[in-house]
């Protein structure tokens, strides 16, 4: 065993242009293997933590209210309050077109919405400065709203100098209590995350000229009860609605869902086709074996000629092939985890870290073809007569 | 002395070329004792080659019977042949036979390595027996480093390393000059002198008038078998 393992070697070590070659194959499809997966599995990791950020526990309704046909807030929460065991949080969301004033300054882009009690705790977003909206702004319809970072420094010049101050928006003046701190971390612009207005949904509902909240978003109590969410959610609104096309329930977990399944497929389909490359690889052991058979004949020869069995011959090459391939799986790691690396230095997006299952997998896989394409090669030279191979030059 | 250490029976080996039949050996039988010194001689195409691979296991007849020292070999599988070329023969070729890419060392170890010699007594075993052919301070070089003269007796010291029953040695002399194949033949001889059996191979009657006893091969058959004196005068 030892000695075959020497034999190889030296054999490997007496052919290194052709040993190079051989292993070329190898060495691509490993790192190959090593840099998909691993890619893969970093965006894979990237998207769930980014979906993380969103809300996996959410809900969205969407409701097309007919005069005949509607679900009013106080259906909903009459639902929500019977079905606490399920849900966790909600708030209708009404988004309202208009312009955000403050004396003769102004800022259209700014998104303003009317929510509930419950709208900042299911966004998670924490308070700079002030209250945030409360039950009885929303009961009592004060016309009061908090801002986000982005408005309090354009219009007021900062979140402690917004808090008292009213804004008008269309035309509605509302005193701002409280402003919620910087969520885009790397910048303020107008549009962005950090500009929009909170208003309580029951002075939503007047400004927006609307007596029906057609969007709604409900929090989840637990991940694993989401399927059930939705079906008591859409057994609810097919009785008051009697028609699937009025309505739509979705969670976010189903998005990331079928991300992850859709990111999933893609690695698998980019692992297939560099495992074909480790195949070809695998005939290219194959082939180099073969030739290797046919040029040392006579050496096999005069080996059976003085005892060796068959066994021992069949042994030094599926050996021979077996080392050849994984010192070409050893250099494809390395290969692969070098250009991750690289990648990574010029990706800040997200980061990808070699898996450990990816480089066993493919080190063990490397390993096989050699043991398994090298195998046909050793049993032809086992196999060999050995006069007639003596007799060959 | 005395004792029979081949034993060849009716030996026939007969190969089909195409609708032919060809009789390489057609019928030969043949005794030889331990300590003999036989030269096989024969004209290219007489079976004599057949013959060596027969007697050298490295082949088995289509028929008749062969004992090895006692052993039957007629009817034995690759692998065994294999242990038996390894613990009872020892081979000499025309071509030497060394494995270019090992040194002196490693291909006089060979034949013990494949008997499963532990790895001291291994090199301890080759050293010694490459010394006896005189070569014991090159066993690093490669055998191209060595005149023919001394690759054969580099192949000669792999031959008796393993303690062979049996030196069989096909057309040793066959590659090498006059003054060289004389050193090679004063050697085989020397071992004879110290009890070894020699079977040698050869189609030159010059150097098979070398051995103790002569067999002639001539279509497959032996047509004399007989000391080496009686030879010399038939031809």
């Amino acid at each position: 065993m030892q000695q075959s393992f020497k034999l190889a070697i030296k054999s490997i070590w007496g052919n290194k242009m052709r040993s190079f070659l051989t292993m070329l194959g190898i060495i691509i499809g490993v790192s190959a293997v090593i840099i998909l997966v691993s890619v893969v599995s970093g965006y894979l990791s990237y998207m769930t933590e980014s979906f993380a950020s969103l809300g996996v526990d959410q809900i969205t309704l969407n409701i097309i209210n007919l005069p005949s046909r509607n679900v009013s807030v106080d259906e909903m929460y009459e639902f929500y309050d019977e079905n606490t065991d399920l849900f966790g949080s909600m708030t209708p969301t009404i988004s309202i077109r208009g312009v955000a004033k403050n004396g003769n300054d102004s800022l259209d882009s700014t998104s303003i919405t009317g929510v509930s009690e419950d709208y900042q705790e299911i966004k998670d977003w924490e308070l700079e400065y002030g209250r945030g909206l409360q039950y009885i702004d929303m009961s009592a319809r004060h016309k009061v709203c908090v801002i986000g970072i982005y408005v309090a420094n354009e219009l007021y010049g900062g979140a402690e100098k917004a808090c008292g101050e009213t804004i008008k928006i269309n035309g509605t003046a509302f005193t701002i209590v409280g402003v919620i701190e910087q969520q885009n971390k790397e910048e303020l612009s107008e549009g962005g995350t950090d500009d929009f207005v909170w208003i309580p949904y029951t002075c939503a509902t007047k400004l927006a000229r609307n007596a029906y909240v057609n969007n709604y978003i409900i929090t989840v109590n637990d991940l694993d009860k989401v399927s059930e969410c939705k079906t008591a959610l859409k057994n609810f609104l097919y009785e008051k609605m009697k028609n699937e096309d009025l309505y739509t329930v979705e969670a976010t977990s189903d998005m990331l869902d079928e991300i992850n399944s859709l990111v999933t497929t893609a690695s698998v389909g980019l692992g297939g086709i560099a495992g074909i490359s480790l195949l070809v690889a695998g005939v290219g052991v194959m082939n180099i074996m073969l030739v290797s058979v046919t040029e040392r004949t006579r050496e096999i020869g005069i080996r059976k000629a003085l005892g060796a069995r068959r066994s021992v011959i069949l042994q030094q090459f599926v050996i021979e092939a077996a080392v050849t391939s994984s010192i070409g799986g050893v250099i494809g790691i390395a290969i692969g985890c070098g250009v991750i690396f690289l990648i990574n230095r010029f990706n800040t997006t997200f980061q990808s870290t070699p898996t450990f299952s990816a480089i066993a997998v493919s080190f063990a896989v490397s390993v096989g073809i050699g043991l398994l394409f090298g195998y046909m090669p050793a049993s032809r030279a086992s196999k060999l007569n050995p006069i007639d191979a003596l007799r060959s030059e | 002395m005395g004792e029979p250490l081949i034993e060849l029976k009716d030996i026939y080996k007969i190969y089909q070329m195409g609708s032919e039949e060809v009789r390489a050996n057609d019928g030969i039988s043949l005794m030889i004792n331990r300590g003999e010194f036989v030269a096989i001689v024969g004209k290219s195409g007489s079976g004599k080659s057949t013959l060596m691979n027969i007697i050298g296991a490295l082949d088995v007849p289509t028929s008749g019977s062969y004992r090895l020292g006692g052993e039957d070999v007629a009817q034995m599988s690759d692998d065994q042949l294999a242990d038996i070329r390894n613990r009872m023969i020892g081979f000499i070729f025309q071509q030497y036979n060394l494995l270019p890419k090992s040194n002196l060392l490693e291909n006089v170890e060979l034949p013990l390595l494949y008997a499963k010699v532990p790895k001291e007594e291994r090199k301890e075993r080759a050293m010694r027996q490459l010394g006896r052919v005189g070569l014991a301070e090159k066993w690093r070089n490669l055998p191209k480093q060595l005149s023919g003269g001394q690759q054969q007796r580099v192949s000669i010291a792999r031959a008796l390393a393993g303690d062979p029953s049996l030196i069989l040695a096909d057309e040793p002399t066959g590659a090498l000059d006059s003054r060289t194949s004389r050193e090679v033949l004063n050697f085989l001889k020397e071992l004879h002198s110290e009890g070894n059996t020699i079977v040698m191979i050869t189609h030159d009657n010059s150097i098979a008038v070398e051995a103790k006893r002569v067999v002639r091969i001539m279509d497959g058959k032996i047509n004399f078998d007989g000391d080496v004196e009686n030879y010399a005068a038939i031809i």
